[in-house]
């Protein structure tokens, strides 16, 4: 009698059971930059979840009566603007924490959907090769080809900027990396003994792919996730900053930003304190991001 | 080696007519022209006729193959509101953006590469520390904001640079700063680690046991090894640089390509867009296949795959 190949036990490699993932966690925390990147990632999701409770002013409710006050001003009802007010009397400090609000939403969607979508292409051109790869290889060539911004510009310019558009417009056009990344561990883990096993056990190519590839692929596609994150964070704020982001009055960092360019010679604090906000989330990511890299696989380089 | 370039070379054409494909799309996305320059009062029949004229009614393959035609004899068609060809208009405003863009890399190039190797050679003191700060910061940093801060700083505060327009070096300092700054960071990181990777290996500890004093062993044995990553990502950075400068161009007015593109874009002069999405990434394409040249004289490995 033959034994069904379900009941072999197969050393299948999985991702880190619980406690190594506290192992990793501590391992995480006592590199001091990462911790500090994955402080002011907390902060800055706070700051977006509960932005409504957090700040005592409206971030669009205008006061022209008071435009353009300095910072640590105060209103006849003695309620400090502590970083001062914008050209129309809105308070910058509800701003800047209100727009954390799209600066997160368009970053975890359009990671969301450029990972997947990159994870998906790596997955197969990695696995099947041939003429499948060299096809997604050539399409990769072209998406790079584009100086993105431009091409971010052109297609929403013609679409009309809202959020969806955006997010969809940034996540079609950042695949590229994430397959990069992943195709070239699947080449490699494709030849390892537990695919080969798994193969010749005669399990299905999808089952092999998610099952024994996937979840080993995972940690550089990580890695590319979080910088990509940071990328996509200043991309969205420079989109606002041309004014083809998320439309006011939603208040943005990039949109802000250009309302404070024009003020640049009479007020610097319209134009100075979204750009920290920006400089700081994205810091935090990318110390992060360095920091999840070094301590999942220093080797890795992207 | 022959073979590998004629590769290449099929490679980038196909990856141009790519490109071309994605920006005629685009234009085909913003739906029927024809009532955009009709006038308003025109009839039914004058639409129709119109479409037909100009070849609207067309399927898509055919409008995209006339399109494909006009772009390979620089053809673009008519900028709706400067009332010239697209073409010339975006052709005439290149050399500023390559003088802004070739600046920004040559800056780049000039701080990251000795910060990089300063930095690996000494790692672990106070200069690598500074340079990794530095370096985490610029690339951290969104160039519009750092634009904004240094036309507040050098213009505005104490009037010693000019803020805006073309004109002799002064009026390139502050945009191709602000354009450099991102690539430093990365060329930077880039240089450290990847000598860091090269300073362990063993042909480095032979070139020093027999005897070779410190700074040939950098910047000989070392460096050419190291360079091979650096080579491929300033082609690579060349892209976010002119990408990049359609930012930059609009901060401080500069009378480039990316300024023109994003002026194009709000008045709806499409053809300006696209011969400007095409004549940007054709640059990148073609700067990239000569980066592949230079590879392989630089890595001999390369000519034998």
């Amino acid at each position: 009698m033959s034994v069904p190949a379900r009941a072999i036990a197969l050393p299948v490699e999985r991702a880190p059971a619980r406690r190594e993932w506290v192992a990793f966690l501590r391992r995480l925390a006592r590199r001091r930059t990462a911790l500090f990147g994955l402080v002011v990632v907390a902060l800055v999701l706070v700051a977006a979840l509960g932005a409504p409770w957090l700040v005592g002013w409206d971030p669009i409710e205008q006061d022209i009566t008071h435009r353009l006050a300095p910072p640590g001003s105060q209103d006849p009802a003695g309620r400090v603007h502590a970083l001062g007010t914008d050209h129309l009397g809105r308070d910058i400090l509800a701003r800047i924490v209100f727009g954390a609000r799209p600066a997160l939403m368009v970053g975890f969607a359009a990671v969301a959907i450029s990972g997947l979508l990159g994870m998906s292409v790596g997955l197969l051109s990695g696995y099947f090769g041939g003429r499948v790869d060299d096809v997604f290889m050539r399409l990769a060539d072209i998406q790079l080809a584009f100086p993105f911004i431009l091409l971010a510009i052109a297609v929403i310019g013609v679409l009309g900027p809202s959020l969806p558009v955006i997010i969809v417009v940034i996540g079609v056009s950042s695949w590229v990396v994430y397959a990069r990344v992943v195709r070239s561990s699947v080449l490699s883990l494709r030849e390892r003994e537990f695919v080969q096993a798994a193969l010749a056990l005669g399990s299905r190519d999808g089952r092999v792919l998610l099952r024994h590839i996937l979840p080993n692929a995972l940690t550089p596609w990580l890695v590319v996730a979080t910088a990509d994150m940071a990328r996509v964070i200043v991309i969205e704020s420079a989109l606002s900053f041309l004014g083809l982001g998320v439309q006011p009055p939603t208040p943005t960092w990039g949109g802000m930003l250009a309302d404070g360019r024009v003020y640049i010679s009479t007020a610097w604090w319209l134009a100075t304190f979204p750009g920290l906000a920006i400089l700081f989330t994205v810091l935090g990511i990318n110390l992060f991001g360095d920091g999840l890299r070094d301590t999942l696989d220093p080797r890795l380089n992207v | 080696m022959r073979v590998y370039l004629a590769r290449r070379l099929l490679q980038s054409l196909l990856v141009l007519l790519g490109v071309s494909f994605v920006v005629f799309f685009i234009l085909y996305l913003t739906g029927d022209p024809a009532l955009v320059l009709l006038p308003p009062d025109s009839s039914a029949e004058d639409v129709e006729r119109f479409r037909e004229a100009m070849g609207f009614n067309d399927p898509f393959l055919v409008q995209y193959g006339r399109f494909l035609g006009g772009a390979l004899r620089g053809d673009f068609g008519q900028s709706v509101r400067h009332g010239e060809p697209a073409f010339a208009l975006v052709v005439e405003r290149m050399p500023a953006t390559f003088e802004l863009a070739g600046t920004a890399l040559l800056i780049a190039l000039a701080l990251s590469i000795p910060a990089g190797i300063v930095s690996a050679v000494r790692r672990n003191t106070l200069v690598d520390y500074a340079s990794t700060v530095v370096a985490l910061l610029g690339q951290s940093m969104p160039t519009f904001w750092l634009g904004i801060m240094l036309i507040l700083v050098f213009s505005v505060q104490f009037n010693l640079l000019p803020s805006s327009g073309r004109g002799g070096l002064e009026h390139l300092v502050l945009p191709a700063v602000t354009l450099g700054l991102f690539t430093t960071a990365r060329i930077t990181r880039l240089t450290r680690s990847g000598m860091l990777e090269v300073l362990n290996q063993d042909y480095i500890r032979t070139a020093r046991a027999k005897g070779v004093s410190n700074p040939p062993v950098i910047w000989k044995h070392a460096l050419k090894n190291a360079a091979i990553p650096i080579v491929t990502i300033v082609g690579i950075e060349l892209g976010t640089l002119l990408g990049g400068s359609v930012i930059t161009e609009t901060i401080f007015a500069w009378p480039g390509v990316g300024r023109l593109s994003v002026q194009a874009i709000y008045n709806r002069d499409y053809p300006v867009v696209q011969a400007a999405v095409f004549l940007l990434s054709s640059t990148f394409v073609l700067v990239n296949l000569v980066v592949d040249m230079l590879y392989t004289y630089l890595d001999p490995r390369i000519r034998f795959r």
